[in-house]
Order: structure tokens, then C-alpha cells, then sequence
């Protein structure tokens, strides 16, 4: 064999992947050439220093307890060896008590969380209240101040999609002052505002959902006494600080007039 | 999830991660990347589950990192700023060719001399890190994990003499590296 065939084959030899025959030949002529012997010597060395010296990267500890979850393993043997185990009275006991604790508490709170969500009316309440006293603190009560409803009405033309009724109740004691547009309920409404003596009363209008009537309601908040019914397809909230039985008159009076106006 | 369903898992966990070290040790030296190894060997896992079926033979470990080495070159390519060493350049090879030639015939090569010279014990895997991966797979393959020129064929998807070949190219090429950084 000759060094350059020597050279060739070195690696294969060095790994010992070479076979019989051509394994003795190789040794035979390492052991005579001299520079061949230093040249598998010197590979040799390098083989060992990197076998011994090359980091060997060890799986971080966690990396098998990743695959495992990853993979469906630990279910399914835990599944195929419950259904082998025999049947443990007390533990199951346990753990079901557990369970229907833990159900009754979720099932309370839950409750607990229903009942203290707030109904849309009473959320509707408050946008009506927060409305109110800002209309009374930006000096902002009306975009069209006029006591003539054949001026304010005909401002809400274009600004709304629908026509609210508006009269002049300055002979009944509710003198009109204006009109302004306002947000509530997610969507645009007219609000008229009238006047009681020193008391200003605000009057959302806009169109039910539905034609269905709702009765009267009354209610109080933060010392403002709010009313709100539905009526011929329109829905009125009314507020003030006006005393109840002040504006269940005012309520009255625009009862009476829608009815006899069907808008 | 049957009984059956349940002893192929329990068959796989007790073939496949005797073997995670391999796989880690394996994604590592390919991607410089704890993070990257770890993402790559958990993927590769599930895909051999997932192929298990189709696994007859007795050789777990080759087939696992035949997997692990395929799912690090998608990874690889899909992140291709990795795959190329910055010492990989033609330069470098040309200068390497040129030396190997004339290896046996300067015994101040011999590697334990190099190492002895410099007690840096991150020498050998910074040498080792900056071979082209392809030379870097048959290395690790061979010398960190003791598999024959018949295993690596198989997980490199390489015939035999090219195992030898690019091991033999490898060794020249980390030595040159090894010399350089002296």
C-alpha cells in the first residue's frame, strides 16, 4: 500500500471502519512510513481531543418533563392504567366532595356577579344623570335657546332621524328654554330642556326599539329625581330637582299631548 | 385514548428519550442555541410520535436523530442568517487544501501540541463551531456520539464514502482552525 492510497483510507482506519484485510495492510505500512504514522498520529490526537474536550451538551432538566406534557404520554397511560386500578373508595370520595365544592362556590359567585351586574335601565339611569349635570355645569343647556317650538322644533330637522314633540308649556308653568342634541344609549337624542320656577328639567326623546309601551317608572339618584315611559314610539327620560309631584305634572301634560299628537 | 393508543406512547417514551441527550447534544451543535436545540428537539419528538407507526427497526437512536437532524435543517432554513459560519468562506478552504497536503510532513500539526500550548478549554468547541454545519453534523456525530459510518449515512441521508469523505475534510478543516486561532 502506498501513502498516498495510506492517506486516502487514514480516516476509515482511524475509525476502525475499515475491513480486516485492508486494516493490516494499513498497520504494515504505518509502522514503516514514517510520515504517514505522523500524519494518523496527528489525527489521532485530534479524534481523542475533540471525543474528550468537545462539550457534550447535555437536555436541560426540564426539557423531558416539556415533551411528556407535549406529548399525549401522560394522559393516556394515565387513563389506560385508572382503568386497570381497582376501584378506591376513599379517594374518589374525596376528590368528588372536592369537586361539588368547588362547583357550589363557582355557581355563588356566579350568581353573586349576575345579580350585581347592573340592568340597562339603571345603566341608562346614570348616563341620564351624568347628561343632566353636565348640561347644567359647561353652560351648555341648549344648543337652540328659544321658548318658541316653532323655532326648536324645526332645529332638530336634519340633526336627528326623527322629529321630537315639542310644545310650549309656559301656560302650564314648564316654560320651554331650548332644545340641544345629546348622546345616550348609543345614539343621538333630542333633550328639551323647560323651566319651573328656578328648577330646569331635562326631556330625552328618542325612538323605542320597539312600539311596545312601558309603564311609568320613578327613581332617585344623587338627590335628582329621574322619570321615564314609552309612548306612541318615542322613549322619554326625564330628569330634574324638581320635587316628585312637579314633574309627574309636567309627565302628565307631555302624556297628554303625545296622545293627542301621534307622532 | 385506548390501551393500545396508551402502550404506544409508553412503547415510544421508553425507546425515544433515552435518547434526548443525543438529540439535544445534536440540535445544539447545528443551531449555537439553547433556545433554538430545545424547540427543535421538542418538535422533533412530536413528529416521531407522530411516525412512530412506521418505525420497525432496532436502531432508535439513529432513527430519532435522523428526525432531529431534519427538523433542524427546516429550522435552519426557515432561519437562514444561521447557516452560514462567518469563518466559512473560500479562503479559508483554499488555505486549508493547500495545507492538508502537506500535513504529515510537519509534526508541529500534532493537535495535543496545539492544545497543550493553550490551556483554553472553549478552543476545541469555538474550532469545532466554526466549521460549515455540514462537516460539523458527521463530527459530532462521529466522535461525541460514537455512531459508525453506517448510522451517520443513515441520519445524514449520505452514502458512506461521503461520511468518510466529509469527516476526513472535517478533521483537516478543524485543524486548520485550530492552528489559526493559535
Amino acid at each position: 500500500m502506498d501513502c498516498k492510497r495510506t492517506l486516502e483510507l487514514l480516516p476509515a482506519h482511524l475509525d476502525q471502519e475499515l475491513g480486516l484485510p485492508e486494516s493490516r495492510e494499513m498497520d504494515q505500512h504505518l509502522q514503516t512510513c514514517a510520515a504517514c504514522h505522523n500524519a494518523f498520529a496527528s489525527q489521532s490526537a485530534l479524534r481523542d481531543a475533540v471525543k474528550q474536550r468537545a462539550t457534550y451538551f447535555q437536555a436541560p432538566i426540564d426539557l423531558e418533563s416539556r415533551i411528556r406534557a407535549a406529548l399525549p404520554l401522560e394522559p393516556e397511560i394515565a387513563a389506560a392504567t385508572a382503568k386497570r386500578r381497582p376501584w378506591q373508595w376513599g379517594s374518589w370520595n374525596w376528590l368528588n366532595a372536592g369537586t361539588m365544592l368547588a362547583s357550589l362556590v363557582v355557581l355563588v359567585w356566579s350568581a353573586g356577579l349576575y345579580l350585581a351586574t347592573p340592568s340597562p335601565n339603571e345603566l341608562l339611569a346614570e348616563e341620564v344623570v351624568s347628561s343632566h349635570v353636565r348640561s347644567l355645569m359647561v353652560n351648555h343647556l341648549a344648543d337652540v335657546a328659544s321658548s318658541d317650538q316653532h323655532t326648536v322644533k324645526p332645529w332638530f330637522d336634519g340633526k336627528l332621524d326623527f322629529s321630537p314633540p315639542v310644545a310650549d308649556l309656559t301656560a302650564q308653568g314648564f316654560p320651554l328654554v331650548g332644545g340641544r342634541l345629546d348622546y345616550l344609549d348609543h345614539r343621538s337624542v333630542a333633550a328639551l330642556v323647560y323651566r319651573h320656577r328656578l328648577h330646569l328639567i331635562n326631556v330625552y326623546i328618542w325612538p323605542a326599539a320597539n312600539e311596545r309601551q312601558t309603564a311609568l317608572h320613578n327613581l332617585s339618584i344623587q338627590g335628582y329625581h329621574l322619570l321615564h315611559w314609552s309612548e306612541a314610539g318615542m322613549v322619554y327620560w326625564m330628569i330634574s330637582d324638581l320635587n316628585p309631584h312637579d314633574l309627574m305634572t309636567l309627565t302628565r301634560i307631555l302624556q297628554a299631548q303625545a296622545q293627542r299628537t301621534p307622532s | 385514548m385506548t390501551v393500545t393508543e396508551a402502550m404506544k406512547a409508553k412503547r415510544f417514551g421508553e425507546m425515544a428519550l433515552p435518547h434526548l441527550n443525543a438529540a439535544y447534544n445534536l440540535a445544539r451543535w447545528l443551531t449555537h442555541s439553547d433556545q433554538d436545540a430545545q424547540d427543535i428537539v421538542q418538535e422533533a419528538y412530536l413528529r416521531a410520535f407522530k411516525f412512530f407507526d412506521g418505525f420497525h427497526g432496532n436502531d432508535a437512536r439513529a432513527w430519532l436523530l435522523a428526525i432531529v437532524r431534519n427538523t433542524t435543517y427546516t429550522w435552519l432554513q426557515q432561519n437562514r442568517n444561521h447557516v452560514h459560519s462567518v469563518f466559512f468562506d473560500e479562503d479559508f478552504h483554499d488555505l486549508n487544501e493547500a495545507d492538508s497536503a502537506t500535513l504529515c510532513d510537519q509534526p508541529d500539526n500534532n493537535p495535543a501540541a496545539i492544545l497543550a500550548r493553550n490551556d483554553d478549554k472553549r478552543l476545541l468547541d469555538r474550532a469545532l463551531e466554526q466549521l460549515p454545519v455540514e462537516f460539523r453534523e458527521v463530527l459530532v456525530l462521529r466522535e461525541l456520539e460514537d455512531l459508525s459510518y453506517k448510522e451517520i449515512s443513515h441520519i445524514a441521508g449520505i452514502p458512506i464514502g461521503t461520511v468518510m469523505s466529509r469527516l476526513a475534510r472535517g478533521r483537516r478543516l478543524l485543524q486548520a482552525c485550530l492552528e489559526r486561532m493559535n
